[in-house]
């Protein structure tokens, strides 16, 4: 059963049809015993990064997630600003990130971006996997909705594990052990969305 | 590479999905979860869904209706109508709206934007700016409260205006040729394209795939927006949900020098 981190951010219900379709037992998860139930947690996320984690924060679940991750190591994905929060912080706050990934989180630079239009990265772009990782397992030529300013900088090379091109090419993909995020939103992005989720599920 | 997107546009009128022609006389043209269903199906890049009444009745944002279409779905979506505060702007986003279009009382108060802006993120607020070309010069005019309103604002000192405040999109919808299908106004939008950086997505007179590719050709990246042209088919206006399919839009993107792969 996958948790979906119910905090008051995020389209829980859309990553809940996405799984009712494809057969898989999901939660709604508001309290701490919910987290506990699952063997998977999803971090979605909309919004500014201080706002989320504040959100976070006064949802009463940090601890448990805290646990269930570090201790427990149960895979979790975090989307969007919900994988922004994975990092150390984030230039677009001052409130520290959950830190469950040694990464910080940067706001592109427009002086790389020509062309008419600059921030926020919006739309359907092309998402480069790098080897097979689990998450893009199958998925031919993968193109996912983003929408966003700013993109995680994992510390280290290796937890990068895809990446997409806007004026820089930038993390649209990262993975440390049992912690995963993609800066695009998977819930929102049809069928190579669909089949991101399925693998975070089947393969995790 | 990022792509220009395509979106349908959707008007919510008592309950349900109508189709104006220069904001007046709404065709009822089916049901908007049914039209969301379709358009899942037809794997939409993004969808614009306004509810016309909200603001005109000084209605609250019917927040059920926003849940269900929110729920289902699997594309981006972008609801406008009647959002006048920052606590509303909070509660559509925590429904699963991933945009938050506001227009009226962004042009009256420029504050709501920056406040919105710092607590959900300017990549989810959007500005619909609706242009009317007015008085004896007709010169371009935004307008407000479905076309019923002026405001004596230039659409491109108010785009930058907007872009200061922290919009993160500007929506610019040209009255006059809304449900009109003969084309975009290239005047209009140049006006807007000129002056701000920040994405901008365009609605107002789209009829057929060849005044999207020109849109495209002439812009680049854009949200490309249009309401008759993707649920009309013929010249006798019969409703029937459309979007280009997957090679379509291939062959589309192609076309508008937007490479397949890379």
């Amino acid at each position: 059963m996958i948790a979906l981190v119910d905090y008051g951010l995020g389209n829980i219900q859309a990553f809940a049809n996405i799984y009712k379709r494809l057969g898989i037992k999901v939660l709604v998860a508001k309290t701490p015993s919910d987290v506990r139930r699952a063997s998977k947690i999803i971090l979605p996320g909309v919004g500014a990064f201080d706002w989320a984690m504040t959100r976070l924060q006064d949802s009463g679940l940090r601890e448990t997630l805290d646990e269930e991750v570090l201790v427990k190591k149960k895979p979790i994905l975090g989307v969007c600003v919900g994988m922004q929060m994975l990092a150390h912080s984030s230039e677009e706050g001052i409130l520290p990130g959950l830190g469950w990934i040694d990464a910080t989180v940067v706001k592109f630079d427009s002086q790389y971006l020509n062309g008419q239009t600059h921030l926020p990265h919006m739309g359907w772009n092309d998402v480069e996997p790098r080897g097979c990782e689990t998450l893009f397992k199958g998925l031919y030529d993968p193109r996912y909705y983003f929408l966003h300013s700013f993109f995680i900088k994992p510390h280290q090379e290796q937890y990068t594990v895809a990446t997409a091109q806007y004026g820089v090419k930038f993390t649209a993909a990262v993975r440390s052990g049992n912690v995963y995020g993609t800066q695009f939103h998977p819930e929102k992005s049809h069928e190579w969305g669909i089949g991101l989720l399925k693998n975070f599920a089947e393969f995790a | 590479m990022l792509r220009p997107r395509l979106i349908p546009c959707l008007l919510i009128h008592n309950g349900g999905l109508v189709k104006t022609v220069r904001f007046s006389d709404p065709k009822y043209v089916g049901d908007p979860i049914n039209a969301v269903r379709i358009y899942n199906e037809k794997e939409v890049d993004e969808l614009i869904v306004l509810d016309i009444d909200a603001t005109v009745k000084g209605a609250e944002p019917d927040y059920r209706m926003i849940s269900h279409l929110a729920a289902e779905c699997r594309m981006p979506l972008c609801y406008g109508g009647g959002v006048r505060t920052i606590e509303q702007f909070d509660r559509i986003i925590s429904l699963g709206v991933e945009k938050v279009a506001i227009s009226a009382a962004a042009i009256e108060n420029h504050q709501l934007i920056t406040d919105a802006a710092t607590r959900v993120g300017s990549q989810s607020v959007v500005v619909v700016i609706d242009v009317k070309k007015t008085g004896l010069l007709r010169q371009f005019e935004v307008v407000t409260h479905n076309g019923t309103r002026r405001t004596g604002i230039r659409p491109e000192d108010l785009a930058i205006q907007l872009a200061d405040a922290g919009a993160g999109e500007i929506v610019v919808n040209s009255v006059d040729r809304d449900g009109q299908m003969k084309g975009y106004d290239l005047q209009l939008i140049d006006l807007i394209r000129n002056v701000v950086t920040l994405p901008l997505s365009v609605l107002g007179g789209a009829g057929s795939l060849e005044d999207l590719e020109t849109l495209v050709k002439r812009y680049g990246i854009i949200g490309a927006a249009a309401g008759s042209f993707f649920v009309f088919k013929g010249k006798y206006r019969a409703v029937l949900i459309n979007y280009p399919n997957r090679h379509e839009k291939d062959a589309f993107y192609k076309r508008t020098g937007f490479q397949l792969h890379r």
